[in-house]
């Protein structure tokens, strides 16, 4: 494959596209799919057959507002159809040429005019099983760029100077990882894919792998050129079966085309990805434990240093990144490091997906610029609180992360903010709470969840998690006293300060951040045996003597 | 370039001592006499960081540091006491104690158990934490131990002294989290797995978890002592 080839493939797509008067994207990821948008498809194909109009009917990967599928858009109207039907197949074939279906129609500029697409960028305009596509939009022109015009060095420093950081949730320089992964010495190098999504209700990576497979698989490449690596893993959870599909297809086809193998783009370079699958655990989502399961070992983690980086799968040195972050390389080797660093805030580039879940009108995917208000985020993109209710906090970053309350919502996004606020940015869910939420009652159901997640190697979060579990327990039932709440402080520092790995020294910040933010909620459970949102149920106290 | 010396200075409690490159903090606490609280440590087995009891301050990091891998570097401040990590110490061995079902009056290992000693040394004199009391089997089936589950507290010594030391790994880590449990093969019963009936791992447990059926109460010290010198002339040959 060479540059030539690739423009060659751009040119006969956008021919063949140039052939039809419209094209119909119908939105195929699960929330839609799961509603029809199978049926869907097949239904316009049908129609659009039986009327005698020239139009393409094309599968596409998340279109965002996951609350309004399925989805439908029209080009080159650009008309957004929600909650569209089967039966309505033949309305939108009609009004092809002429005035959009009214009834169908849907107005969510204010959801998307203040996102910014990086990593969506081709999610809901082309056909994920479809290589060609991925091509035509600039696909793999930054894998080529970097192989014939760019050392390895010179990839590094682009991506440095983007200052884009890592999307997994820590926050780590990426350019610094590559770089420390080029310098380690070994002639065997490895570069992994963190798409062990397991966060409850996130669903970027997911959406990112259905939607636009090639972009991960062009961005690893990238990253094995840059430090030296010929071998490649995506560890993805064997909950994301069409996730799995795509990639397989993706790197077959990649394959094919000799975008993956030996001697990519004529020269030297050679790179092959193998996928692995999760059985389900949330701790292979750690990267040393992920490591230790791609190996094919328990998935528990490591002390770390010594870190991947120096010595990771078999003991070599590896690259491990997670799923959006790799889907941000290509755009920066195409655009250059200074335009991805001139968006987002001071220390946070670039852009970041979120999933947005829970009391809010529009759910589904976002992405947004660094420094984005998370007002702006709730109240313009979300569309707010739906039911009449209020809002009473957004909790970030899953497990890990914290609840924000209502009076913070004016900071502006970013790792740092985030992390002062007793929360973190995390993979990027974000899920809204109303006035009907009892935050005592959130917490315990996070601590529930690191609780069964916990691999049991460290003591802090191993029998921490389960103590406070208990004790969060009691508290919502009403049966706890003070020196509880002052035993599960205690408990929530030392399961932070002295747990092994990143699950246990975050489990207790859903605790902590409604203990900072709620207190007064707790200590009506505890001292008034009520519960304010009405959610927990007391117990009968005993009478006493 | 200070990486390719192979001596480091570094200071521990306040005393400076010398290292050699690799070693871990606390290789060189012991061997000055600086004593740092272990139980999933062993010499002569693998460090895996799981207890979390051997945490340490470095001067300039916020994190705590596991003193069994955490190597030296020139110059390090290394902090071994001080009541944030007493408080952890403690609060660590208060869920170990709560977490199963520790009763020393009855246990074999009653007066011979690092858990119990590391209670006495840290003076724990009772357990603030609700006692989960848990039901666990005890497995019999073997012609010379037992293992008592209630007694485990998952240091996975076991583990490693059968995989490492013996080559048999019989023994490894069932389940997740609090359910975690010690397995042998794959969880067959001790009697009729492909145990080598070497009895290393009862040796180097720490508590009456595993123990020795021939032999009751106060007579039943471990001997780990054995493992690094079974190394030792190991690596002669």
């Amino acid at each position: 494959m060479t540059v030539e080839e690739l423009e060659q493939i751009a040119e006969s797509v956008r021919l063949e596209n140039a052939k039809y008067d419209h094209e119909i994207h119908v939105c195929m990821d699960l929330a839609c799919a799961s509603q029809g948008a199978d049926k869907l498809r097949d239904e316009l194909v049908k129609a659009a057959e039986a009327a005698g109009k020239n139009v393409l009917v094309r599968r596409t990967g998340c279109m965002g507002p996951c609350s309004s599928g399925p989805l439908v858009r029209v080009d080159p109207e650009e008309t957004l159809y929600a909650h569209v039907k089967a039966k309505h197949a033949e309305a939108i074939v009609a009004s092809l040429g002429s005035l959009p279906v009214p009834e169908l129609q849907c107005d969510l500029s204010s959801h998307f005019d203040k996102q910014v697409r990086v990593v969506l960028e081709n999610a809901g305009h082309i056909d994920p099983e479809k290589i060609d596509e991925y091509i035509a939009c600039e696909g793999y022109k930054a894998l080529m760029t970097a192989l014939i015009e760019m050392t390895p060095a010179g990839v590094i420093h682009r991506i440095t100077e983007s200052r884009l950081r890592g999307r997994g949730g820590g926050g780590y320089p990426t350019g610094l990882k590559w770089s420390t992964v080029a310098k380690a010495s070994g002639d065997q190098k490895y570069i992994v894919c963190n798409g062990d999504e397991g966060d409850p209700g996130a669903f970027m990576d997911r959406s990112v792998m259905e939607g636009d497979p090639h972009r991960v698989i062009e961005g690893m490449a990238i990253a094995a050129y840059g430090v030296g690596a010929n071998k490649g893993f995506i560890y993805v959870r064997a909950e994301y079966p069409v996730a799995v599909a795509r990639l397989t297809m993706a790197i077959r086809e990649a394959r094919r085309r000799g975008l993956l193998g030996s001697n990519i783009g004529g020269t030297t370079f050679n790179f092959d990805v193998e996928i692995r699958l999760g059985a389900g655990a949330f701790v292979c989502g750690e990267e040393t434990a992920l490591l230790a399961s791609i190996e094919g070992r328990r998935g528990t983690p490591k002390p770390r240093p010594p870190y991947p980086a120096v010595s990771g799968l078999w003991g070599k040195p590896t690259l491990i990144n997670n799923v959006e972050t790799y889907a941000n390389i290509a755009p920066i080797i195409r655009n250059g490091g200074k335009w991805f660093a001139d968006m987002g805030s001071e220390r946070s580039k670039g852009t970041k997906v979120f999933a947005l879940t829970g009391k809010i009108t529009n759910t589904g995917l976002v992405e947004v610029p660094m420094g984005i208000k998370l007002r702006e985020i709730i109240e313009e993109i979300g569309g707010g609180v739906p039911d009449g209710h209020t809002f009473k906090a957004v909790q970030t970053g899953g497990p890990s992360g914290g609840c924000i309350p209502a009076e913070m919502l004016d900071v502006g996004v970013s790792y740092d903010a985030l992390m002062a606020m007793g929360s973190i940015m995390g993979s990027g869910g974000m899920i809204v709470m109303d006035d009907t939420s009892c935050m005592v009652n959130v917490a315990r159901f996070f601590i529930e969840f690191c609780m069964t997640e916990s691999c049991g190697k460290c003591i802090p979060c191993r029998a921490g998690t389960a103590q406070m579990y208990t004790l969060l327990s009691k508290i919502c039932d009403g049966t706890a006293s003070m020196d509880d709440l002052e035993l599960l402080e205690d408990l929530c520092s030392t399961v932070k300060e002295a747990s092994l790995c990143g699950l246990g020294q975050t489990a207790p910040n859903p605790v902590l951040s409604t203990l900072k933010y709620f207190r007064n909620e707790y200590i009506e459970h505890i001292a008034h045996k009520r519960c304010p949102a009405g959610v927990c149920t007391m117990k009968p106290q005993e009478v006493l003597a | 370039m200070s990486d390719a010396v192979e001596v480091k200075t570094l200071i521990i409690d306040g005393e400076e001592v010398s290292a050699l490159r690799g070693q871990t903090i606390l290789e060189v606490a012991r061997e000055n006499g600086i004593d740092i609280p272990t139980l999933c440590h062993l010499d002569g087995l693998s460090d895996v960081g799981a207890c979390r009891m051997c945490l340490v301050e470095i001067k300039g990091s916020n994190k705590l540091l596991p003193a069994c891998v955490a190597t030296v570097f020139e110059g390090m401040e290394v902090t071994t006491k001080s009541e944030r990590l007493q408080k952890h110490r403690r609060t660590i061995l208060e869920m170990l104690f709560a977490e199963r079902n520790h009763i020393c009056s009855v246990c074999v290992s009653n007066g011979n158990c690092e858990l119990q000693s590391l209670g006495q040394e840290q003076g724990l004199t009772h357990i603030r934490l609700p006692y989960r009391n848990p039901e666990l089997p005890v497995d019999a089936s073997h012609e010379r131990y037992t293992v008592d589950h209630n007694r485990c507290i998952l240091c996975t010594r076991c583990v490693r002294a059968c995989a490492e030391i013996e080559g048999a790994h019989v023994w490894d880590v069932m389940g997740r989290g609090i359910n975690s449990i010690v397995i042998t093969d794959l969880h067959e019963e001790w009697g009729s797995s492909t145990c080598t009936k070497c009895g290393k791992c009862v040796q180097v447990c720490p508590t009456g978890a595993l123990y020795d059926k021939s032999k009751i109460g106060v007579d039943h010290p471990k001997n780990p002592d054995f493992l690094p010198y079974l190394n030792l002339m190991r690596e002669a040959q």
